[in-house]
């Protein structure tokens, strides 16, 4: 399958098996497109008629196309359906834990997935017991696995940031006795960020995501305090010290978006003017009844928006002022591998959620849903546990038959499982309307490679 | 190629052979949580 898209005045051709990437000129573009579906001589006509091209350079145009066929880099055919197998006879081996070390949170944003940190359970805080079982628990379910990562999420975990730095110091303690490397995250609202948090977090947090919606009336009409109050100008300084102090440390401005602000570029201008320079921002997940559910009217909005995004990126990076949007951040050249392109995020297999009490659920998005618990720390993945497992394994880039005729399933994997249940009540099910806004921002992260290609400095 | 500029891209075949070691970052450990996407993932083959 060759997927043909025009953006931000690129032609691109993207050859969805091989994953090879091709910026085309008008002449070529229209090649392709008639490629394989028309007779030789008559897409040479078509060239001639249309572009005013010679028949020597309509048949150059043609011949290359050719060899890039024969190379296996366009109209490649997808050989890959039976490694699906290969990959579920792989004995299970975790690699990382979302540590929900609070469930309860400083703020009271009504968009939270998390129900306001409590997951429609009881506010909690994890015991640095049952912190230190989940990194025995990761140790030992690891395999070979050398490099283990852990996400300090919540609610809010710096309301629990004791128990943050004793289970960091206890897995820093078993690294060299068993040969592994943990890498850790902390997610933060930013209420609770001091000179502490900042000085530990440099030394110890691999990546930092600091939440933030952007203007500050948008932040403010969701992420305010139980009392009302808008979390904006308490963040704000608190996250230019953080950020500032990251250096050449990763951290990204992590904002979410809904109905009420599809024109989210006002926000990551915002961010930008307040010198972030690495940041992410998300659609909402939330009940189609919602408010702030983004509906079909906001999805020209919101594809318009990642437009906008692309042109700011190639912009600033020829200003000499880049900035990373983290779903942009192709690595064509040196990127995953077809396992980890047909597996994905790994949830319910690789990757699991650990709540305050040692409970295990396939990723943070199902904690709280006991249909989907599988089992604790401390006794292990449980009967219903396994099940869970078996069935997210099978969710990947061909389990879905939306997914056979989308160009894009190898850069998604078949999408959140997540997002799947919410929307179909099916974790191998396929949510549309994300689907959509996915290939939007794949196309214009392709046209920034793009436009690196032609301005001469990609990879 | 006079009319096509082909970007340096992995080959996915040949990862067949070369990839699947696993050391690479869970896509939704670092600043997603709703969503999935690989493609921004790198290669830690060698990270060990």
């Amino acid at each position: 399958m060759v997927h043909l898209f025009k953006r931000l005045g690129y032609n691109v051709a993207v050859d969805t098996a091989s994953a090879s990437v091709h910026v085309l000129d008008d002449v070529a573009y229209e090649a392709v497109s008639l490629y394989g579906k028309t007779e030789r001589e008559e897409i040479k006509s078509a060239l001639k008629e249309r572009f005013g091209v010679s028949d020597a350079e309509a048949e150059d145009c043609l011949s290359d196309i050719d060899s890039l066929v024969a190379e296996g880099k366009l109209f490649s055919e997808d050989k890959f359906r039976p490694d699906v197998d290969a990959l579920a006879k792989r004995s299970p081996v975790v690699k990382a834990l979302c540590l929900h070390v609070a469930h309860t949170c400083n703020l009271d944003c009504e968009y939270c997935f998390a129900s306001q940190g409590k997951y429609h359970g009881e506010r909690a805080l994890m015991s640095f017991e049952v912190g230190k079982r989940a990194i025995d628990f990761l140790i030992e379910n690891s395999g070979s696995r050398h490099n283990l990562e852990v996400d300090f999420f919540g609610g809010e975990p710096l309301m629990n940031f004791g128990v943050v730095k004793q289970i960091v110091a206890y897995a820093r303690e078993r690294e060299a006795e068993c040969g592994k490397h943990f890498r850790f995250t902390l997610t933060t609202n930013g209420m609770l960020v001091d000179d502490d948090v900042i000085e530990f977090s440099n030394r110890e947090m691999d990546n930092v995501v600091m939440s933030l919606d952007g203007r500050k009336e948008v932040n403010d009409r969701f992420r305010k305090t139980v009392g009302g109050v808008g979390s904006f100008d308490v963040i704000v300084p608190k996250f230019r010290k953080f950020a500032a102090a990251r250096g050449e440390r990763e951290y990204y401005i992590r904002g979410t978006f809904t109905h009420l602000n599809p024109d989210f570029m006002k926000d990551i201008d915002v961010m930008l003017d307040l010198g972030f320079d690495r940041l992410s921002m998300e659609p909402v997940v939330a009940p189609q009844d919602s408010p702030y559910a983004l509906t079909e009217e906001d999805k020209a909005v919101i594809e318009e928006q990642y437009e906008l995004l692309a042109e700011r990126m190639i912009k600033r990076e020829e200003e000499g002022r880049p900035f990373v949007f983290y779903h942009y951040m192709l690595d064509l050249e040196h990127g995953p591998c077809i396992y980890k392109r047909i597996s994905g995020c790994g949830s319910g297999t690789e990757y699991m959620a650990v709540t305050p009490t040692g409970e295990l659920y396939p990723c943070h998005q199902f904690v709280g849903e006991k249909e989907f618990l599988m089992g604790n720390v401390f006794d292990g993945i449980s009967e219903n546990g396994e099940k869970v497992r078996a069935d997210f394994k099978r969710c990947n880039a061909y389990s879905k038959p939306e997914c056979d005729e989308c160009w894009a399933r190898l850069y998604c994997s078949g999408g959140c499982a997540a997002n799947a249940w919410h929307a179909t009540g099916d974790v191998n099910g396929v949510y549309a309307y994300g689907c959509d806004l996915f290939r939007c921002r794949m196309e214009c992260a392709i046209a920034v490679k793009a436009a690196e290609a032609v301005r001469g400095d990609a990879e | 190629m006079k009319r096509i500029i082909s970007l340096n891209t992995r080959n996915l075949e040949t990862s067949k052979k070369d990839g699947g070691c696993g050391e690479c970052q869970t896509s939704c450990q670092s600043a997603c949580k709703t969503s999935c996407g690989v493609a921004n993932q790198k290669c830690e083959k060698s990270a060990k």
